[in-house]
């Protein structure tokens, strides 16, 4: 007996439809360029890149979980990266000693993850006691990060950074790149907080059903704060892996990251509507992504038709879920009494 | 047989009709002639919604033959059959709050005139029409929603008149009425059927109604149980169909002498819904609370859990203020509230049945850093479920696979995990089946042994009259009357809830 939600075999979850698409897609891939795709090389950068809107794609899950959204997390990323640059820059310098700027690193990536907390407070406070749809309240702050992070640089890059910065996105941990590490460990702590606290649970039972909740008496209001505020400290990781890969921070890094965000989550089964969502099914569905636009580099395809093709899918997908659990989501939208 | 159903305006024979391995329907005939006044009973759950949705068109049949006006109907939607004439009039009436009386009375008809360009002087042509044949003088031009319950009604009928109505089809239509206004209705009425315009009134209260109908049909489980001639049906005959058994259940045996005082209630009022309520309930009490829809009884039982903020007036539980307009408040000091929509407000129905009922021990169960204890949190929520009977082959099965009294048993079960003082449950016996509805009976009774208080708020009479030891009567937003549960009859109670 567990407290899993939904009670499935495992083969016939939206899980296991993932894992045969990830393991497709890799097949496909492999076949259309074998020596490319597979080569040692390719492996490793593709670990390199997805771990960044692999955690934006965590940020949008759990605030999918509750029904909600969270449109904001590029703009929270690029804040706080923008803020934790700003620090690295003006206090510590290109210039400074390891041990220094390892002091300096740490207090930048607290302040970026405060920001990111700050900026949640703001998105669950709009959702919470205003009462404002998630997805018009976290696309207009979603524009306040963004500018505030433009009058903060002037819309420029800020660089220059001691070169400890760099050990976060760059780096090999036993051979595993820090990126990935820090990815697996946040999807581990978010899947553990999602499946085995009160907390999680209260967030599936909320996105189920939120008057229930409320007639439940749970505290709906501190729950969705703290989803926002969860979903803007994740954001403001990203923001800083980011900032390391690419050494610098500006204002407008990562804005195709959003619907890829968006896309993963729902790919990866996070319903929408709120109430279901497993963290491994957000984990194969990164891994699918990855795959599909590492294969599509590859084929020359040009940035445009990427975005147009994750459009596509993301459309695709949802009307296959709608289909298949269709009957759920209509039910809720709409008892209907058999009488 | 077939003769009747020459001239009947609605002749179905053998309806079928299962949904997803449900029958709700099971062989039933039925007729209506022109002009004639059909009483449709049964409890909730009995099939009489289907049988209406089928006649209206919303719902196909699974097996059967619709005749409507004289023609076969093996082809039905809500558009032909409104087009041969069958209107219904739901209990929330469908009008559009915002227009005027004449402009809801003439939209259909209007509509299905299928002229380009709106005619205002005819929908008021048609609107005062429709007014005269049922002789009531209601002013053309006010907005709908500024009009009282009864009038909406009539509005309603009206529009179904303009539309050239043969059968009027009345789901619950005196639940809001006082019982001036349903006399007027049945006056009315009495007009339509010399007109040769049929009626059938939908209910599980049709007492009032008896009087002017000429066939009585009631369904049980899907089944047609009696059909006859209004004169050979009385209340008692008709709840005896309706359940299936003779059942004076057994009247709650009365409150331990010196009991103390768990709730009192001080002058709560609330703009608009409700004012001046004063009450106290003891220990081991039942106190009913019941009036027509629309009186505030809903909104009061909101209020007195935290889910209506109430511009005055204080709640007490064991002698200490809780704060009112706040849920969590409420259940901290010990008030539990079981709600009327089990479907929208009470369940998380995707969820797992366990779950449904764990949700409201979360706290109890969580140990160091938030993290469940799972096993524990199980295995008290079983044993809950175990308790309250609730027949489930699987507690992580989807709680929106069980049927509606175990439904209803998943959200007590979540209640009385917590320990609750006092106990509200609003319509506790809604859309459950009458073996269930004995059960939860049963349970009130058990929990007020137990020495919690409970509240039960209904419109159901004779449920109050089983469980309650006192009730209390609401009109327009006031409590008008109090009466002890064992000194009153349902006529007498009836009287008192709609005079």
């Amino acid at each position: 007996m567990t407290v899993q939600g939904q009670k499935m075999s495992f083969t016939r979850s939206p899980e296991f439809r993932l894992l045969i698409i990830a393991c497709a897609v890799f097949v496909f891939m492999s076949l259309l360029s074998p020596d490319r795709f597979l080569s040692g090389q390719n492996l490793t950068s593709m670990a390199f890149q997805f771990p960044e809107f692999a955690i934006l794609a965590l940020a949008m899950t759990i605030t999918m979980m509750t029904g909600g959204i969270d449109l904001s997390v590029v703009g929270v990323a690029n804040l706080s990266a923008v803020v934790a640059a700003l620090i690295l820059t003006q206090l510590a310098g290109p210039e400074m000693a390891t041990g220094p700027s390892l002091i300096w690193l740490g207090f930048a990536v607290a302040a970026a993850l405060c920001i990111g907390a700050a900026a949640g407070l703001v998105n669950g406070s709009l959702v919470a006691f205003f009462g404002l749809p998630p997805i018009l309240a976290t696309l207009g702050s979603g524009l306040v990060f963004t500018g505030l992070a433009i009058a903060m640089t002037g819309g420029s890059a800020v660089m220059g950074f001691p070169a400890t910065v760099a050990w976060i996105g760059n780096e090999s941990l036993l051979g595993v790149p820090v990126p990935l590490i820090l990815f697996g460990l946040l999807a581990l702590g978010l899947h553990l907080l999602l499946t085995k606290t009160a907390f999680g649970l209260r967030v599936t039972m909320y996105g189920a059903n939120p008057l229930a909740a409320l007639y439940a008496a749970v505290n709906i209001n501190r729950v969705l704060l703290k989803v926002y505020v969860i979903a803007g400290m994740l954001a403001s990781s990203a923001g800083l892996v980011i900032m390391s890969r690419a050494n610098s921070a500006k204002a407008d890094y990562g804005s195709s990251y959003l619907l890829l965000a968006v896309l993963i989550a729902v790919l990866g089964g996070v319903n929408p509507y709120g109430g279901y969502g497993r963290v491994i099914g957000v984990v194969l569905a990164v891994l699918s992504m990855q795959f599909l636009s590492s294969g599509l580099n590859m084929l020359q395809v040009s940035n445009f038709a990427r975005e147009l093709i994750w459009g596509v899918l993301l459309i695709f997908v949802m009307v296959i879920n709608s289909n298949a659990i269709g009957r759920g989501f209509f039910a809720r939208a709409k008892p209907t009494k058999s009488s | 047989m077939s003769d009747v159903g020459e001239h009947a305006f609605i002749d179905l024979a053998g309806i079928t009709k299962r949904y997803a391995g449900v029958t709700a329907l099971d062989g039933v005939d039925f007729t209506v002639q022109p002009g004639e006044a059909v009483c449709l009973a049964g409890e909730n759950g009995s099939g009489k919604s289907t049988l209406i949705k089928i006649i209206s068109g919303v719902e196909k049949l699974t097996e059967g033959r619709i005749r409507i006006g004289g023609k076969d109907r093996p082809v039905l939607n809500p558009r032909i059959s409104a087009a041969a004439g069958v209107m219904v009039i739901f209990q929330d009436f469908s009008l559009f709050p915002n227009l005027s009386v004449y402009e809801n009375i003439a939209f259909a008809t209007q509509l299905s005139a299928h002229r380009r360009l709106y005619e205002r002087d005819k929908a008021r042509e048609i609107a005062r029409e429709a007014l005269d044949r049922i002789g009531v003088k209601i002013d053309l031009d006010v907005r709908v929603e500024s009009l009282p319950v009864a009038h909406k009604q009539l509005v309603a009928i009206c529009r179904a008149l303009a539309s050239q109505a043969k059968l009027i089809i009345m789901d619950e239509p005196t639940t809001a009425l006082t019982e001036k206004e349903v006399r007027r209705l049945l006056g009315i009425i009495r007009r339509l059927k010399e007109d040769g315009v049929a009626v059938i009134f939908v209910s599980h209260k049709l007492a009032e109604v008896l009087e002017v109908s000429e066939k009585v049909v009631v369904l049980r489980n899907g089944k047609k149980v009696a059909e006859g001639p209004a004169s050979e049906f009385d209340t008692q005959s008709l709840a005896y169909h309706m359940t299936g058994r003779e059942m004076p259940e057994t009247p709650p045996s009365a409150v331990p002498a010196g009991a103390k005082t768990l709730m009192r209630v001080d002058n709560l009022a609330k703009q608009g819904s409700f004012a001046d309520i004063n009450f106290e309930l003891n220990a081991g009490e039942v106190l009913g609370i019941t009036g027509l829809l629309g009186s505030g009884r809903t909104s009061l039982a909101k209020a007195l859990f935290g889910l209506v903020a109430p511009d005055r007036g204080s709640i007490q539980v064991d002698g200490r203020d809780v704060a009112t307009g706040d849920p969590i408040a409420a259940c901290y000091a010990g008030i539990g509230y079981v709600p009327e929509d089990r479907l929208t407000e009470g369940l998380f129905l995707s969820q797992s049945i366990v779950r449904n009922v764990a949700i409201g021990r979360l706290d109890k169960h969580s140990g160091s850093g938030g993290f469940l204890k799972a096993s524990a949190m199980i295995e008290e929520a079983a044993g809950w479920l175990k308790r309250l009977k609730v027949k489930a082959p699987d507690i992580d099965a989807p709680v929106q696979s069980l049927s509606g009294g175990n439904q209803q048993r998943v959200v007590l079960a979540r209640w009385l995990s917590r320990a609750p003082r006092v106990l509200i449950l609003n319509g506790p016996s809604v859309g459950v089946d009458v073996g269930s509805k004995a059960d939860i009976h049963s349970i009130i009774r058990d929990l007020s042994a137990e020495g919690i208080g409970v509240i039960v708020i209904s419109d159901d009479l004779p449920e109050l009259l089983a469980t309650s030891h006192r009730i209390l009567v609401m009109r327009d937003g006031r409590v008008t009357d109090e009466v002890a549960g064992n000194s009153v009859t349902e006529e007498e109670l009836a009287h008192r809830l709609a005079s």
